[in-house]
């Protein structure tokens, strides 16, 4: 065997090491105990594709490769250290990263072999190219509704899916003819254009609270663009990490539109947001009672169970630490304290535990919907904090609710429920929640960080009294 | 259809089922950590923008694959880094009691 031979061998061994360490990354990845073993394993297995693809007898020059990965790395550092608050943004940020570079990639071979591109490498270079540039724009719109640079407010017009799927359909058309005529070039950046435009539309419809279900597609538009970009290159590495990273967000966007109530058609379409239509009759007198913090303490004080129910107000409110502080309060008395987690608690898949685990909240007491759920009956103490629509029993019982059949907080079936809510003003799909009316419900009104904290307050008080 | 592309599209097909089954069994506790971690691993793109970026055919290439080494890369390097500060909040009850 000549060096080049044996060169070209290592470098298939370093990339079917990396395929199996990135798969034992996601698997180590499967619980908190092992989960940053994963990620070493990740490291490990990039740093190993990367050495290996510089050893590569094709590159002769390495000024641009070298510029590029040191740049790349300067922007990633900023990236990685971002708030949790702002997570959902820098994910989808990042998706628009990774697509683009796909999309870049794939222009580069297109005329790199054009015009004699045999047909099949010119549909998976069309795959990359419409997929990638889609996942671009889509989710650099998500990241400037995420950020509130562009208005989270949907925007819907008469026809829209309509004009958004006519668009994509052109883009496939231009694809076919592509396959059939190569020497077409003149098509090639139309296959870009059009897509291009068809991310901007498909998010304008989007509001803040199906961001989760979104940034789960873009993340499986993203995997299967960069698998595309295997099968262009013949490279199984990166087809494996791009179904990985596929299967991984087709599984969240199928959660995610579970626990939001759409079917998986409306999700795929991208036509969301449509829901809002009929606000239900709105502005009926219904008595509700309320409790000061003071009475609010006493209660919790009294109790031996109690729920906490987070929702995104919580962390717009940034109530996080204080409701850390009323956390170790009730356990210091010996109360059992769990939270009670939605799925779309966020604003991306997960979102609310990393911001409960950051204000130091130990995992163990983080529950999700169907952990906690069974155990409402007997949890003396429901406390809703900045959610509304995912505790709204109507979504089992009133088939004329627009969230009918959306799973829900059982919340209802506690003891006592009392919610922190800011006025009796509906909540962001503008339904009511009759929740709010029920006999064993309180409404705690005021600011969620300044409420809790003055609960906090008075158990030290009770706390101080008693010793 | 060439031989290379059957290949492709088993390991494709297969690697789909493995993410699938893998991936069901992340606790939703962890969800936003794999989603950063996926997108790190993902941006495994970058050997492709590598070897366009070095092989020096065509200007064109070149720059597309520079550029496209940088896009991949910052996905490399803070997907991997929030990814592992993340995980790194979660904590069980007992270490919690100030250590």
């Amino acid at each position: 065997m000549n060096p080049p031979m044996i060169t070209e061998h290592a470098i298939q061994a370093a990339y079917l090491a990396a395929t199996v360490l990135f798969i034992l990354s996601l698997k180590w990845l499967s619980a908190p105990a092992t989960a940053r073993r994963g990620v070493r394993c990740g490291e490990i297995g990039m740093l190993l594709a990367i050495v290996a693809t510089l050893l590569y007898h094709g590159i002769v020059d390495y000024r641009w490769i070298a510029i590029g990965l040191v740049l790349g790395s300067i922007i990633g550092v900023p990236l990685g250290l971002v708030q949790m608050t702002a997570v959902p943004q820098r994910t989808a940020l990042s998706h628009a990263f990774g697509a683009f570079s796909v999309v870049l990639v794939g222009t580069a071979e297109y005329y790199l072999r054009a015009p004699n591109v045999p047909g099949f490498t010119m549909a998976v270079l069309a795959i990359e190219v419409i997929l990638g540039s889609l996942t671009f724009t889509g989710s650099l719109m998500a990241a400037g509704k995420l950020q509130e640079v562009l208005p989270q407010r949907p925007i819907t017009y008469k026809g829209q899916n309509l004009v958004n799927l006519s668009l994509l359909a052109i883009a496939v058309i231009i694809a076919v003819v592509l396959v059939l005529h190569p020497h077409r070039m003149a098509l090639f950046p139309l296959m870009i254009i059009l897509p291009l435009a068809f991310g901007v539309m498909m998010i304008v419809p989007i509001g803040g609270a199906d961001m989760p279900t979104v940034i789960s597609l873009l993340n499986s538009y993203a995997g299967l663009s960069a698998a595309a970009m295997g099968f262009a290159l013949d490279s199984k590495l990166l087809i494996v990490a791009g179904a990985l990273d596929g299967s991984s967000g087709f599984i969240l966007s199928v959660i995610m539109s579970k626990a939001m109530n759409r079917s998986f058609t409306n999700v795929l379409f991208g036509a969301f947001g449509q829901v809002q239509a009929s606000a239900a009759a709105a502005g009926q007198a219904r008595n509700v009672r309320s409790a000061s913090p003071e009475e609010a303490a006493g209660i919790l004080a009294a109790a031996n169970s109690v729920a906490i129910i987070p929702g995104y107000g919580m962390a717009v409110a940034q109530a996080q630490h204080k409701v850390r502080e009323l956390f170790d309060a009730l356990v210091r008395r010996g109360v059992d304290v769990k939270f009670g987690i939605h799925p779309v608690a966020g604003r991306m898949p997960g979102h609310m535990n990393v911001l409960l685990a950051e204000a130091d909240i130990p995992y163990d007491r983080l529950l999700d919907m169907e952990e906690i759920n069974p155990d409402f009956p007997q949890t003396d103490v429901a406390l809703v904090i900045g959610a509304n629509d995912v505790t709204n029993p109507a979504a089992r019982t009133d088939t004329a609710s627009p969230i009918y059949g959306m799973p829900i907080m059982d919340v209802d079936k506690a003891r006592t429920v009392m919610v922190i809510k800011r006025s009796m003003s509906p909540g962001f799909a503008g339904i009511d929640n009759p929740l709010y009316s029920l006999d064993r419900t309180l409404m705690l009104f005021g600011d969620a960080k300044g409420f809790v904290g003055e609960i906090v307050k008075e158990l030290a008080g009770h706390a101080a009294a008693a010793h | 259809m060439p031989s290379d592309l059957i290949t492709s599209l088993y390991v494709f097909v297969l690697a789909g089922f493995v993410g699938f089954e893998v991936i069901r069994r992340v606790s939703p506790l962890l969800h936003t950590p794999l989603m950063s971690l996926t997108n790190a691993l993902d941006a495994i793109a970058v050997v492709g923008a590598i070897v366009l970026a070095g092989e020096g055919k065509t200007t064109l290439a070149t720059v597309l694959g520079t550029v496209a080494v940088v896009a991949s890369m910052s996905n490399v390097v803070g997907g991997f880094l929030i990814t592992d500060r993340m995980l790194g909040m979660f904590k069980a009850s007992k270490a919690k009691k100030r250590q």
